[in-house]
């Protein structure tokens, strides 16, 4: 792209990478579906009828549009519409609780072992790899059947599963940057090695970790919707992404619903946080207007 | 090229000491424990959960326990499934043949698709064809499986009755076409977040292929186009793939596991639940090893593949 410079879109923002974030299509339709979503899950519950513990027992497997159900009921006669809502704010909270902690975890793992290298490296990034070496479901699982599940352990153990990349993509950037100038002027200033780490080598990874931070929320979307759905998550009554579509298996017959609303929530929130994860990426990669 | 086998093999060890390291506090420390199970059998009183806690020696220290754990896994002693009472090992070992024709078919599928998806979109890069893909792959990859599984068992069994809707084989039933039949769906199902890996990962590495100089010098020798891109491009940009498909391990052997409950498939996911369901610990510490070790092998024998093929590798 040789005229970027001279027909740049959006000329009136003055950040680059944002300028670049905005005219990424994708990113634009993701940022659409999660903020639509966001929305609806928590506004929607206050607009509907129902509120989502309502048991009917006499509108049990309403189809969608009958007796203003719009997504139907479940086998309880529970409103689906009111529980996706419900469920939606917990999924996306227990997402955006696994990006915190995974990204923090990630972060001071990845500085650590990059700014030291060495032995400090050796020991840290083994472990990284050796937690990459069970299959993630597996060790969720493992962990989830013994502890007492609610949405702050879900999150801690998808966090416990998830920190790796975040730690890897961060110690490739900080080795890169550790015999840069501006970090040995900093040492010559006599900036102890907490203050270097945190406060001048981290800032200049913050592009790789925003990035690994968007896709981790996906991913913990993903994987909570994984756990519950096969009974070791989010238990009920408090709804779930996953744990709605748990059991919707056995009426795929006769309620199909129970399954394709959930489902389609799920797709929606991973589906937007992932195409904004790639236009952040397209966005913050210099190399981009190249390729 | 001893040399790099050596080390490589090294590598894997040490990361499988690590692995069993996690695996066994994992299942050791977590609230709860091994004994929870007998806690909740009706009048069980505490002095005889102590008796049964000496019994199973889990009185003594942790790092205690954890060497007597080690040096029995080592001699391929996993353990007695708290079940049924074989041995742990012949469990994991009876379900791994259908976990493996699962993951193999799945991986056959996605590698071919992959791969060609792959190569089309950075020959005609810019393409419609090209975002096409790259908007399926991202679709693909935010796509619970065992939600497609469940969509696809709504549409091809329920409505359309062309495929059985789970289990591995019908009942007096054995034929080749049966077990095939059986397989179509959980393997494709199992396929779909491979096949959008694989033609992301296939598209850069052809990319990165196509402008190399060999590649010049083949069409400038006067090779025609299908030549150069069959027997120089292809070829070149599998060669990555290989280290890959290592890679992809754990991701195809979790979707294996979700894929295997939706399917009532009988492999190691489904074996996994159930003994989660019986707090069998043997068998779900047995599985977690067994799960990392056949990925650390995965990766190892992946290496070791693409150092006998590639000669550039080895060297350093």
């Amino acid at each position: 792209m040789t005229t970027a410079s001279t027909n740049t879109p959006l000329p009136f923002i003055r950040s680059r990478a944002l300028r670049r974030f905005l005219s990424h299509k994708l990113a634009l339709v993701g940022l659409v579906m999660v903020l639509s979503l966001t929305v609806a899950c928590f506004v929607g519950p206050h607009l509907l009828p129902y509120d989502e513990l309502h048991i009917d027992l006499m509108a049990r497997f309403a189809s969608p549009g009958t007796g203003g159900h719009i997504f139907g009921t479940d086998p309880l006669g529970r409103d689906i519409a009111a529980r996706l809502f419900h469920a939606g704010q917990i999924s996306m909270a227990v997402g955006f609780a696994v990006m915190l902690i995974a990204t923090s975890v990630g972060s001071v793992v990845g500085v650590v072992s990059g700014y030291y290298g060495g032995k400090v490296a050796a020991v840290l990034m083994r472990i990284v790899d050796a937690f990459l070496s069970f299959p993630s479901v597996f060790l969720l699982l493992a962990l989830a059947a013994f502890i007492q599940p609610g949405p702050v352990m879900i999150a801690l153990i998808i966090s416990a599963t998830s920190w790796m990349e975040v730690a890897r993509i961060v110690e490739s950037e900080v080795k890169s940057l550790r015999n840069q100038d501006f970090v040995q002027a900093a040492h010559m200033l006599g900036l102890s090695n907490r203050w270097i780490m945190f406060r001048e080598l981290l800032p200049n990874a913050i592009g790789p970790i925003i990035v690994a931070a968007t896709l981790t929320v996906a991913r913990a979307i993903l994987l909570e919707a994984y756990i519950s759905f096969l009974g070791y998550g989010i238990q009920p009554p408090l709804p779930s992404w996953g744990n709605m579509l748990n059991g919707a298996q056995q009426y795929l017959a006769s309620a199909p619903w129970l399954a394709i609303v959930p489902g389609v929530a799920i797709t929606i929130a991973v589906t937007g946080f992932n195409f904004i994860g790639d236009g952040l990426r397209d966005a913050f990669d210099s190399r981009s207007d190249a390729l | 090229m001893l040399r790099y086998i050596l080390s490589r093999l090294g590598q894997s060890l040490i990361l499988l000491l690590i692995v069993s390291f996690i695996g066994f506090a994992v299942l050791t420390l977590a609230p709860g424990g091994p004994l929870s199970q007998f806690a909740l059998s009706p009048g069980m009183t505490q002095e005889q959960i102590d008796k049964i806690a000496t019994q199973m020696g889990l009185d003594r220290p942790v790092v205690v326990q954890y060497f007597d754990w080690l040096s029995h896994l080592v001699m391929g002693d996993w353990g007695i499934s708290y079940r049924d009472g074989q041995s742990v090992l012949h469990v994991i070992a009876s379900h791994l043949f259908a976990t493996l024709l699962l993951m193999g078919t799945a991986t056959v599928i996605s590698v071919t698709l992959g791969s060609t998806i792959g190569i089309f979109s950075a020959l005609k890069r810019g393409s419609s064809f090209d975002y096409a893909m790259t908007v399926f792959a991202m679709v693909a990859l935010s796509i619970p499986t065992f939600w497609f599984g469940l969509i696809a068992i709504y549409i091809f069994s329920l409505n359309l009755g062309w495929l059985p809707a789970g289990n591995m084989y019908s009942v007096g039933d054995g034929s080749l076409l049966d077990y095939i039949r059986h397989l179509i769906m959980p393997a494709a199902v199992l396929a779909l977040v491979d096949v959008a890996i694989w033609s992301r990962y296939m598209r850069t590495s052809t990319l990165t292929v196509i402008n190399q100089d060999f590649v010049r010098t083949a069409r400038a020798k006067g090779l025609t186009r299908r030549r150069v891109l069959l027997r120089h491009i292809v070829g070149n940009s599998l060669v990555p793939m290989i280290t890959l498909a290592g890679l992809q391990l754990p991701m195809v052997l979790g979707g294996a596991l979700v894929t295997e409950t939706v399917f009532t498939w009988p492999g190691m996911g489904r074996l996994f639940l159930d003994s989660l369901g019986y707090s069998d610990y043997p068998v779900v510490m047995g599985l977690l090893m067994a799960s990392a070790m056949l990925v650390l092998l995965g990766n190892l024998i992946a290496d070791l593949t693409v150092a006998l093929i590639d000669p550039r590798i080895r060297l350093d």
